[in-house]
């Protein structure tokens, strides 16, 4: 156990280097440049070069502090969001923790986040951090009931909460294809839901560079810094495996129902392929949002979420309990 | 009403946002379309647009004569005095005396690329140049004599 632990560890730290590269090269070519091109081949190295440099800067606490608080805030965003790694399945049989009540762990340990950007805010006595913490707390708090709203589409349909349950359900077919349109309104509001809780764009006003320097880590240099940047990758992740295994079937290959010769050469594709598959097309799907969208305000961003997100996902789970309960879907 | 409103923002707006992304798609899946410029490795291929001002510059022909008169034009319009010319008195083949320029003198450091001197010259003696590699360690290289050493005027340019 300790060993998986560790390889996950190990695992998670490659995926953050990959995922900065790939948002890097990904921004500058959505924005017509070339992107870090400079060190190692294609500039495929340039991540671990930032990491050395964050390595040899100082970790400064600022005098006015709470150092404890101060200290502590990125290890617990850190921590959090590898907690919700765990009952990720990434590959047929391999799951590290098949936890029963799987969703509902996940979507109450990622919201944990915030309490580590409320602590950072809080303890830096800088006014920018604080705004952009309790930013973060008002969008965590709002953004959290149309995740998990449209989780519980997904949840009526097959039955139950447990991760690999899910993935079972959808051997014959994933739930946004089985579930016509109202599961394809609750992936929708699911992405659109989990970008607004990892705080990206376009719905970073908890960073917000132009208004507040950096937000909640303004006051942070070095490894502190560079952990929450390595939980904001995480996050992404976990985020994008979870719509992947919920909405797109996880691990399990694409099957069109009577085309057997097509579905054999399907299962041939190993399922750790199919999973990151799906994985990177959401990551990609997200960084496609950051890239192009600009920011929201304040007042549009709860805007958003108690006029439209809501309400639509409220009327969706009634939908989906009726087809649920009708057996309409496939 | 109402929800004939409601419907539409949302309509519109997810209208508006693919449009965004079908236009970062386009550009993410076309990398011919990038225009960044790898300056140093790219100095021997570099091509600067054609409106570019790096600096004055007054061409010669082979022979070596140039189209300035010496009315001064460019001197009087420079906003900041970057342009001294001095001229001379020459006597003509035909025993008249002309005013002719003697030395041009062009002030780089002070010149901030205006491009009000090429368009108050007459006879398009000076041009603005391509060239923007203009770092010196000394700033008395930054003055330039622009006419070249035994340069004439060009037949037919004064008539």
């Amino acid at each position: 156990m300790v060993i998986t632990g560790v390889c996950l560890l190990a695992f998670l730290v490659v995926l953050c280097f990959f995922l900065g590269y790939m948002e890097r090269k990904v921004a500058a070519f959505m924005e017509i440049r070339l992107g870090p091109n400079r060190v190692g081949p294609k500039g495929s190295m340039q991540i671990v070069a930032d990491t050395v440099k964050l390595l040899f800067k100082e970790g400064l606490t600022p005098d006015g502090a709470d150092k404890f608080l101060f200290n502590l805030a990125p290890f617990i965003v850190v921590i959090t969001s590898m907690l919700v790694v765990a009952p990720i399945a990434y590959a047929r049989d391999f799951q590290l923790w098949d936890i029963n009540i799987g969703v509902l762990y996940v979507s109450s340990i990622s919201s944990m986040a915030v309490i580590g950007i409320l602590m950072a805010g809080w303890s830096s006595s800088n006014k920018y951090s604080l705004i952009g913490a309790m930013r973060s707390g008002a969008q965590i708090v709002s953004y959290e009931l149309s995740i998990g709203l449209s989780l519980i589409s997904i949840v009526i349909l097959s039955g139950s909460l447990q991760l690999s349950e899910i993935i079972e359900s959808q051997a014959n077919g994933w739930w946004i294809f089985k579930g016509h349109i109202p599961v394809i309104i609750s992936f929708v509001i699911f992405i659109i839901a989990s970008t607004a809780e990892i705080n990206r764009a376009p719905f970073d006003l908890t960073e917000a560079e132009q208004e507040l320097t950096g937000g909640f880590h303004t006051e942070y240099a070095g490894m502190k810094f560079a952990m929450f940047l390595l939980s904001e990758y995480i996050n992404l992740f976990v985020v994008s495996a979870i719509a992947a295994t919920i909405f797109l079937g996880g691990w399990m290959p694409f099957h069109i129902g009577g085309l057997d010769a097509f579905n054999h050469i399907m299962d041939y594709i190993p399922s750790s392929i199919w999973f990151f598959g799906k994985t990177f097309l959401i990551i990609f799907i997200i960084m496609w949002f950051r890239w192009t969208f600009p920011r929201l305000r304040i007042d549009q961003l709860l805007n958003l979420e108690w006029k439209y997100l809501l309400p639509i996902s409220m009327v969706n789970i009634l939908l989906v309990t009726a087809m649920a309960i009708m057996g309409w879907h496939f | 009403m109402f929800l004939k409103e409601y419907f539409g923002t949302i309509f519109n707006s997810v209208k508006s946002l693919l449009t965004g992304m079908k236009l970062t798609g386009y550009y993410f899946t076309h990398l011919k379309e990038i225009v960044t410029e790898e300056y140093p490795d790219n100095r021997a291929t570099l091509k600067m647009a054609e409106r570019f001002r790096g600096e004055v510059t007054m061409p010669h022909n082979e022979n070596n004569e140039h189209r300035c008169t010496g009315c001064q034009s460019c001197e009087l319009a420079c906003p900041n005095g970057s342009i001294k010319i001095i001229t001379k008195q020459e006597i003509q083949a035909d025993g008249k005396k002309k005013k002719r320029i003697d030395t041009w003198v062009y002030h780089l450091d002070m010149c901030t690329l205006c491009n009000l001197c090429v368009i108050a010259c007459p006879s398009e003696a000076i041009v603005m140049g391509q060239n923007f590699e203009h770092s010196v360690y000394d700033k008395k290289q930054l003055k330039k004599i622009l006419n070249k050493t035994g340069s004439k005027l060009m037949e037919g340019v004064e008539e």
